[in-house]
């Protein structure tokens, strides 16, 4: 259970998050939506504690600003919307960065840490690639990558950064319908940013809509998928169309614009 | 964990592996001949995993190791008083605790043992500590351009040094003298530079430390260039400090660099992972559990003991820091449990060699030593850099 209570994060005088309040079961998946700058990177890396937050975080009862980095790291792994990809650095010792939290300082990987990595990289289906240099991989291989690495730190608590930016839309619903097999294989908590409102509301248990660092709405997908809800936040051009149950968010230009 | 149940890995991997070559993967970690429900057992998961292979820095380490060898046999075997090779090898032998017997003239282990010796030990110190620190000050502020004079250890060595010339004071507290002031150059850039620390968790202060050292040095080179610009009649005495030189090498500067060697090296090299780490940034590599503040802190201290040491024997030897460690990420791999041990060992060698052409290009006067690193060192990185597989990664 990931609890929010008044999370409030500055930079400086500006404002990038204000009394933001939410509770994310264990197991559950929640979307974080919201237009551009309304804060849904800066709340992930509020709960990874990578930007300092006031108001309380806590992960089971704890709060993550009291933790140590490495016990933290056990705790919740986080996946950056452009992770850092050395490009010479190989597919193993890459995902092998993610066992960093379970080794002690100044140790090395051990048999036992291969073995886990070697694993995960059999489950996502990169085990050809073992010993490829990173920048030889697509970006479809790259995103499995940077998913194993995250894995490998075996933490109960996901947080993802716009995981499907970097794909194509098939690759997207694959990585995403991936990243819902992995939550319920490992029983992950899974807090997510997504900027496909529909396919938010199709993986999600619940979405948490972002406007200018507060929250606008929050709850299961079909009360935010809603053209009253979405148009202040997105303008006039967001539509929501239900077709075979599917809520589908998509965006049209104005109608007095297109024809001059 | 929900592992035991019969995982839909078979169906699910095909949409998923449309990436790529993943389709036979997904099928081969099922097993051939296996029915669909195999990759549900771990066991078979394993079997079809290709095994992670750990670092491989052998050959690398096997190649520095014999061109360090090489160095030091062309280091004492090379100088002004003409010894054939075998007399050499007599006269290292004869001290050993135990030795053959031989008729070696009292002169020639003197020229060994206290000449030659000294000074190529010291060499390969003074080289191993530059490149070992230039390698990793590289790691831990991310830039490729940083040597380990980055912080200001020059220009506080060159201040000590400088005071104590002008002073006219003894020669023995020359070193110590060089080594306080650059270790007050780093504290004084570390202190500064790390205040803006608490704005971020994650210690985004890189940029502010490299710049607080710019600053330091600058500080420290003005009141250098002052002081030296008053005492006209040793200027040449400051210049040749300055230069760098393993001239008057002997025992007890071994045994001055040697301790701080032997922490620096032994602290750099524990914290190989580390750097590894890091080199996806320091914004992931806290998400991964690094305390970025105390790494930096650590590496810091550990690479200015080292290089403060060197500055405090040879003076300013330039170049080493920068080209041995990326001749090392070019040519072996830029992982840094490669780049730290080879560095220092290539390092080593390469100093070695270089003081041999410093004293023997233009016999019987010396070559200062930065001039050899530069003369013979450019060329050879610039090759290096053009014909190697990896000018793609230089950080």
């Amino acid at each position: 259970m990931i609890t929010l209570d008044a999370v409030e994060v500055r930079y400086g005088t500006a404002c990038a998050l204000a009394g933001v309040s939410e509770q994310v079961p264990a197991g559950q998946w929640l979307g974080i939506i919201g237009p551009n700058g309304a804060g849904k990177t800066t709340l992930l890396r509020s709960i990874a504690c990578l930007v300092p937050h006031a108001g309380m975080i806590t992960i089971d009862g704890q709060p993550v600003s009291g933790l140590r980095r490495r016990r933290l790291a056990r705790l919740v792994a986080y996946v950056p919307q452009l992770p850092a990809l050395p490009p010479e650095m190989t597919v193993a010792d890459y995902v092998l960065l993610g066992r960093t939290p379970h080794i002690g300082y100044l140790r090395m990987e051990t048999d036992g840490d291969r073995q886990i990595c070697a694993g995960l990289l059999g489950r996502l289906g990169l085990s050809p690639m073992t010993g490829r240099a990173l920048a030889t991989l697509s970006g479809g291989e790259l995103q499995r990558v940077v998913l194993a690495r995250a894995l490998a730190q075996e933490a109960p608590v996901l947080l993802l950064d716009e995981p499907t930016s970097a794909l194509d839309l098939g690759r997207r619903v694959d990585a995403l319908e991936l990243i819902d097999e992995l939550r319920r294989e490992r029983s992950l908590t899974v807090l997510s940013a997504v900027h496909d409102l529909t396919l938010a509301g199709q993986f999600a248990d619940r979405l948490l809509l972002l406007d200018q660092g507060r929250v606008a709405a929050t709850g299961p997908p079909a009360s935010v998928l809603r053209d009253d809800v979405l148009t202040p936040r997105f303008g006039s051009g967001i539509h929501v169309i239900a077709t075979g149950g599917t809520l589908v968010v998509m965006s049209r230009r104005p109608a007095a614009r297109s024809q001059p | 964990m929900s592992r035991a149940g019969p995982r839909p890995t078979g169906a699910k991997a095909g949409p998923d592996g449309q990436a790529g070559p993943a389709p036979p993967v997904a099928a081969g970690a099922a097993g051939p001949g296996q029915p669909p429900a195999g990759p549900a057992d771990p066991a078979a998961d394993e079997a079809a995993q290709a095994a992670i292979p750990r670092v491989r820095s052998g050959r690398a380490l096997a190649m520095a190791s014999a061109a360090l060898v090489v160095a030091v046999a062309v280091g004492v075997s090379v100088g002004p008083a003409d010894l054939p090779l075998p007399a050499v090898g007599e006269a290292l032998l004869t001290r050993l605790p135990w030795h053959p017997d031989m008729s070696v003239s009292v002169v020639a282990v003197t020229i060994v043992w206290q000449v030659r010796l000294p000074r190529v030990v010291l060499g390969a110190l003074v080289g191993a500590m530059l490149a070992g620190g230039g390698a990793a000050y590289q790691g831990v502020f991310r830039n490729p351009l940083a040597d380990p004079y980055l912080l200001g250890v020059a220009a506080g060595g060159g201040l000590g040094a400088t005071m104590i010339i002008i002073s006219g004071g003894n020669q023995a507290l020359l070193a110590p003298a060089a080594f306080i002031g650059a270790g007050l150059a780093v504290a004084v850039t570390y202190v500064l530079g790390a205040t803006g620390e608490n704005r971020s968790t994650t210690g985004g202060a890189t940029a502010s430390i490299v710049l607080a050292g710019v600053a330091v040095a600058a500080l420290f080179t003005a009141v250098q260039t002052y002081l030296q610009q008053e005492h006209t009649q040793v200027i040449q005495q400051i210049y040749a400090w300055i230069l760098g030189s393993l001239t008057s090498a002997s025992w007890s500067d071994v045994a001055l660099i040697l301790p701080y060697a032997a922490v620096a090296a032994t602290l750099l090299l524990a914290h190989r992972r580390l750097l590894d780490v890091l080199r996806v940034g320091e914004v992931e590599a806290s998400s991964l559990g690094v305390d970025i503040a105390r790494l930096r802190v650590t590496v810091v201290i550990a690479a200015t003991l080292g290089t403060a040491a060197a500055v405090a024997v040879s003076g300013l030897i330039g170049f080493v820091g920068i080209i041995i460690p990326h001749i090392v990420r070019l040519t072996a791999g830029a992982s840094y449990r490669i780049v730290l041990p080879v560095s220092m060992i290539g390092g080593a060698a390469f100093l070695v060699l270089a003081d041999v052409a410093a004293r023997t290009v233009q016999a019987p006067s010396e070559v200062p030593i930065g001039v050899i690193t530069a003369l013979a060192g450019a060329p050879f990185f610039l090759f290096v850099l053009r014909s190697s597989r990896a000018r793609r990664e230089l950080a």
